[in-house]
């Protein structure tokens, strides 16, 4: 589903912010990108976005070469994609609805289904009866289930979350994750970044861990 | 059909969108369309102006009448039979003879020198005659001229042709002066608005750059503020246009009692049905190319970072 073979990422200046990457996730996987912050973990995670590009190497996904995706070409990409940010990226002048509602719309769903579809992910996420709410006026951990009702209300293949729990408390973290878990259950691969080793402390998910912008450790659910 | 459908729908949620988003904020909106409106209403008016010279000029070349003046010992019965003669002649159309006692009281009572006038030991004005030729053909006008010209009774023949050419030549170039200025305001217009979508996007920088991540098309992201250029270039016909019809609103009466006292039933004519759906889709258009303009250059630039 994810495979990145021998990834570099080079920033101008000369900082090497991935070297020599490689790993390889299977359909329906749950991994935990681990390290400490400046080891290349957004890095990683923006690569499968095509947020930005490798300098060398190639990375898969959903058995596509992202090389070779044109810029004309990303939107449809992304439409097949989740993604969860650390700082939500809600839109505050819209009710929670049309937040989660923006990829349907986007899409080009018809509007029985982005209303089908926006109920079924808020009440994944625990938020149905919210909808008209205006996200500001939620708590952050709400918010952050907004983003990802909103991330998986298209049904995504793949998502990934770069720090879903980095301002929440231990409990609402916890929260959060099993939520994520309760997606790969049905299916959805995801791949989440954290520097959280005591929340994934007792999850039995793979780990692969950055150190430098290197893969020191990649440890998987059968290891353990 | 669904996805005719769904399109249809995009479009009018967008549109709705717009003038919501202009709505939010009337102090900004309706600076932006005022600046709009009076960049349209420049050339509309002025447009209007040598349209209204030009019927006036119109109303006084169709006749290519000339004046006549005779010498002031012919009688009026030698004005008369001159008349007669000169109305049976093929190229005539009209002989209107003017007496010189009609003359001198109608300029009595209407020109306000009517004690200076009783200072003068008789009539000092000649017997007229106002001809209409039959063609309103230069040469042929020129033709009866000249015959007239030779009669020993005449003083004076006054073809009044040569000030019009002058003054249409005069109105071509006003036209084509409006022309240009049309051009440039309508540049300025576009550029008003393509300024004004600019500042848009940077305020929506985050909205666009979370758009795109969730996997707009740039088709998706223009879309709104294509609407929103048109809109603003809609409103600011619409103002331009009332803006014109108000000008012509205070300017009527004036123009009417002035061209009263040349005896003349002429009125202002506004903008034409045709001419205001010219402007109104004039501006509309040069919104949406404005913001066409302002959002290939800048959407571009946001990327998620």
């Amino acid at each position: 589903m994810i495979r990145f073979e021998n990834v570099h990422k080079r920033y101008a200046g000369g900082r090497e912010a991935l070297s020599g990457v490689s790993f390889s996730m299977e359909r329906g996987e749950f991994a935990f990108l681990t390290g400490p912050s400046g080891a290349g973990k957004s890095t990683l995670l923006r690569l499968i976005a095509l947020i930005e590009r490798p300098t060398r190497g190639t990375v898969l996904v959903n058995n596509h070469n992202t090389a070779r995706i044109s810029r004309r070409k990303i939107p449809a990409f992304r439409q097949r994609l989740g993604i969860v940010f650390q700082d939500h990226k809600l839109l505050y002048d819209r009710s929670v609805f049309d937040n989660v509602a923006l990829p349907l719309v986007i899409a080009g769903a018809s509007r029985r289904e982005i209303e089908r579809r926006v109920r079924a992910a808020l009440d994944q996420v625990g938020l149905l009866g919210r909808e008209s709410h205006a996200p500001i006026t939620l708590s952050t951990g709400e918010q952050q289930r907004v983003g990802i009702a909103r991330a998986v209300a298209p049904r995504p293949d793949v998502l990934i979350a770069d720090e879903p729990t980095g301002n929440l408390d231990p409990e609402l973290s916890l929260e959060i994750m099993e939520l994520f878990t309760r997606f790969n259950e049905v299916g959805v691969t995801l791949l989440i970044a954290t520097h959280d080793l005591e929340l994934i402390e007792r999850m039995p998910h793979r780990r692969l861990r950055l150190v430098a912008g290197e893969l020191a450790g990649d440890s998987g659910p059968e290891e353990r | 059909m669904w996805a005719l459908r769904h399109y249809l729908g995009l479009h009018r949620s967008n549109l709705l969108g717009a003038l919501g988003r202009l709505g939010r904020q009337p102090f900004a909106t309706g600076l932006t369309v005022l600046v709009i409106a009076i960049a349209l209403a420049l050339p509309a008016g002025l447009r209007v102006l040598v349209n209204n010279v030009g019927a006036v000029s119109d109303s006084w070349q169709s006749a290519a009448d000339f004046t006549v003046y005779l010498k002031l010992n012919v009688t009026a019965d030698a004005a008369a039979r001159l008349a007669r003669t000169l109305e049976s002649r093929d190229d005539v159309a009209s002989v209107e003879l003017i007496d010189r006692d009609a003359a001198l009281a109608e300029f009595r009572a209407e020109s306000g020198f009517g004690e200076a006038l009783e200072a003068l030991d008789g009539n000092p004005l000649p017997h007229t005659l106002v001809v209409r030729p039959a063609s309103g053909i230069r040469s042929d006008v020129e033709a009866i001229a000249a015959a007239i010209d030779a009669w020993p009774e005449t003083d004076l023949v006054q073809l009044d042709t040569a000030w019009v050419t002058r003054l249409r030549a005069m109105l071509t170039l006003a036209a084509r002066i409006v022309d240009l200025a049309t051009l440039l305001l309508g540049l300025a217009v576009a550029i008003v608005v393509g300024n004004t979508i600019r500042l848009e996007i940077n305020n929506r920088s985050v909205e666009i750059e979370v758009t795109k991540l969730v996997g707009a098309t740039d088709g998706f992201i223009r879309r709104p503020f294509l609407y929103l250029g048109l809109c603003y270039g809609l409103l600011g016909a619409l103002l331009a246009a009332l803006l014109v019809g108000l000008a012509l609103l205070l300017l009527g009466p004036p123009v009417r009692a002035l061209a009263a006292l040349y005896g003349s039933g002429f009125g202002l004519e506004g903008l034409s049905l045709g001419e205001n759906a010219t402007l109104l889709l004039g501006g509309g258009l040069l919104g949406w190319l404005g913001a066409g303009l302002a959002t290939a250059r800048h959407l571009r630039a946001i990327e998620p970072k």
